[in-house]
């Protein structure tokens, strides 16, 4: 099987997908040279300029001409260089693309992909870093995609694109050059949730990056004997709640964990959800960032970081 | 006024279509007022119907259209049935958008309208993008986008004319001038020249017209029209028109005189100013009022067929929402 970064990995979807459909096509800023983060690298030559096209600093056309285009039978994929630009087309996206079908009674669709890089990535201080997961989790219409791993980021892309919804799809941009096997082969259905981690003694609930870090600490915590059941969700919308209940049902103990601002973020979302449909031995816990605001200095930024550490942490006072 | 090889034809059809516009707008008024059955706002666009008959006369069925929180007329004008959108007016099953969009967001895919819009302006970047959809699939047919003079004051009207001029699109905006944005006056809020002026900043070739001279507009629409078929790049028209009713159907409109009102209407009304000619051209008035009755017989039928049809099923509140993960089939 290839390896393939986590950027690569997405980046090989997408050429497959524009080799398989003509009508696949990406816009955004600073396409041509390859994307802010070189997810588009290569494409131009290999597709032309109509196909990978370069917009003007406008979100709010970029994010509207696509979905008109979308509405007439093309299949965008728009790209909006970090997810916290893209608050600058929020009417294009919640107020036109997730509500058309609905609201003209099913006579249109919006079959787009919105990328949106999102996450703590060093010292991008409070413009540059936001994850806001949740609030499109909250909008009827969106699929809400948030990849781990390049096996995801690869077989999440091509479901995406292939989706006739729009994909709200949220790369972290701390693993771009996070390296794994990837089988192109391997199935994706929307909403079920990736088992990182086997075992029975407590249910940690995480995604995107924040996953990988779950895993990380239920190898730690393995080592001293504390089995943890670790789920990735990989969508938030739709997400595996049978898989959630079922673990945290059977292990009796739930830690959600995410980057995200805590309050009202989709951790509580699961908590709720795992609270109404099974008991708990013992009260379900989230780790996620405080309220407050990403910072530029390290130390600073550290603060509001979840860490591996502080999941194994938090997991062992549970099974305490 | 007298026009040298007057094409009586198409003068009539244009009155035709002015006159089921405005008798479209009066039943829906009285369905608000009277039958108290449209439950959210409804703009009517009365003294505004030369616009969408002009423009629309020079389109193809399978061009597309998008238009505002004010788009009866321009709907009706593309060629969608009346009834379907009355029914959609009065939130009933069979409605164009199955009864789940209503006035502001009216819209028939089948005729190439792709929806009015709830949001003011937002329709001109989603405008541009459907011409570059356009040009993606390489067919021929264009786009018209209609706004009123007040979206020119947000951010979509400058994104979506640099977009469609920096990647040469085949679409005509049209700013639909009614000189009021709700209860304001446009003027009051603009800096500079407006509309035409701005549109010409961005390099976009503009023109003016009379937007209540239905015979100018549906003239100069069809060279736009024609030109932008052929040379795939976008045009702008400013149309000059005024806006005989409330902002609404329950605004009074008492921030403005009665009395200039009233006198604006009887000097500019589109049809009155229509019918001049048509009679000028040598049309009998019986010719011309039949045209009308026709136009009010037709939309009152239409108000019946929507009264008498029954709400949309409970469930289909669920329907259209999305394929993946939709409410449809949740159980949770
Ligand atoms: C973004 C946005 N802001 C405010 C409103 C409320 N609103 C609805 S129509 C309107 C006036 C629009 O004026 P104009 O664009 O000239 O169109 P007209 O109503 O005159 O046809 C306003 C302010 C809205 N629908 N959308």
């Amino acid at each position: 099987m290839p390896v393939m970064t986590y950027a690569g990995a997405a980046l090989q979807a997408l050429r497959e997908a524009m080799i398989a459909d003509p009508r696949v096509w990406c816009v955004g800023e600073d396409l041509g040279r390859g994307g802010v983060f070189g997810q588009y690298k290569g494409l131009r030559e290999e597709f032309g300029e109509t196909r990978i096209s370069d917009a003007p600093i406008s979100e709010a056309g970029i994010m509207g001409a696509a979905f008109g285009a979308a509405m007439v039978g093309t299949r965008p994929v728009v790209e909006m260089r970090f997810a916290d630009f893209a608050l600058c087309a929020t009417d294009e996206l919640i107020n036109q693309i997730a509500k058309a079908r609905f609201m003209f009674g099913g006579q249109s669709r919006a079959p787009m992909v919105i990328r949106k890089p999102m996450g703590m990535w060093r010292s991008s201080a409070a413009q540059h870093s936001q994850s806001l997961e949740a609030w499109y989790a909250h909008i009827p219409g969106l699929v809400v995609a948030v990849p781990a791993t390049p096996q995801d980021n690869y077989a999440m892309m091509r479901a995406a694109i292939a989706a006739d919804d729009p994909v709200v799809y949220l790369e972290h941009k701390d693993i771009w050059l996070n390296e794994a096997e990837v089988d192109p082969e391997e199935p994706f259905t929307w909403g079920t949730a990736r088992r990182r981690h086997a075992g029975g003694d407590l249910t940690v609930v995480s995604w995107s990056n924040t996953a990988n870090l779950a895993a990380e600490a239920a190898d730690i915590l393995a080592a001293e004997g504390i089995a943890a059941d670790v789920l990735d969700l990989r969508s938030l919308w739709p997400w595996d709640r049978q898989a959630v209940c079922e673990s945290a049902g059977r292990s009796g103990r739930l830690l959600v964990a995410h980057e995200s601002v805590g309050t009202a973020g989709f951790g509580a979302e699961v908590v709720a959800t795992v609270v109404e449909n099974t008991s708990l031995t013992c009260p379900p816990r989230r780790l996620a960032s405080p309220r407050s605001l990403v910072p530029y200095a390290p130390n600073l930024e550290d603060q509001l970081r979840v860490t591996a550490d502080m999941i194994a942490d938090t997991a062992r006072e549970m099974c305490r | 006024m007298t026009r040298t090889n007057y094409d009586t034809g198409r003068g009539l059809a244009l009155l035709a279509m002015m006159e089921r516009i405005r008798a479209f707008e009066r039943q829906a008024e009285l369905a608000a007022t009277r039958d108290k059955l449209v439950l959210g706002a409804i703009h009517l666009s009365i003294g505004q119907e030369a616009c969408a008959a002009g423009i629309m006369q020079a389109l193809r069925r399978d061009d597309l259209l998008l238009s505002t929180h004010r788009g009866h007329g321009h709907t009706l004008a593309k060629g969608a049935d009346p009834a379907a959108m009355m029914k959609e007016l009065l939130g009933r099953e069979g409605g164009c958008c199955g009864g789940k969009g209503g006035s502001m967001h009216i819209a028939d895919f089948g005729v190439g309208m792709l929806g009015a819009n709830g949001v003011v302006s937002a329709n001109i970047t989603i405008g541009a993008g459907a011409a570059h959809g356009i040009k993606l699939l390489g067919d021929d047919r264009i786009c018209v986008d209609i706004f009123g003079d007040g979206a020119i004051n947000r951010g979509p009207f400058l994104e979506g004319l640099n977009w469609a001029a920096v990647f040469d699109l085949p679409v005509l905006f049209v700013c639909e001038d009614n000189e009021w944005s709700a209860t304001t006056r446009t003027a009051d809020m603009t800096g500079g020249d407006g509309a035409a002026a701005r549109a010409e900043a961005i390099g976009l070739p503009v023109q003016r017209v009379d937007g209540n001279d239905v015979e100018a507009v549906a003239d100069i629409a069809g060279d736009l029209v024609a030109r932008i078929r052929r040379d795939r790049r976008p045009a702008f028209l400013h149309a000059r028109t005024f806006r005989q009713e409330g902002h609404t159907y329950f605004d009074p409109a008492a921030y403005r005189s009665q009395e200039a009102t009233q006198a604006r209407i009887a000097a500019d009304d589109p049809i009155a100013r229509h019918r001049e000619t048509l009679q000028a051209a040598g049309v009998a008035m019986a010719e011309l009022d039949q045209i009308k009755a026709k136009a009010e017989a037709e939309m009152q039928a239409a108000l019946s067929v929507a009264t008498a049809a029954p709400f949309p099923p409970d469930d289909s509140v669920f329907d259209e929402v999305q394929d993946i993960g939709s409410p449809a089939e949740e159980a949770v």
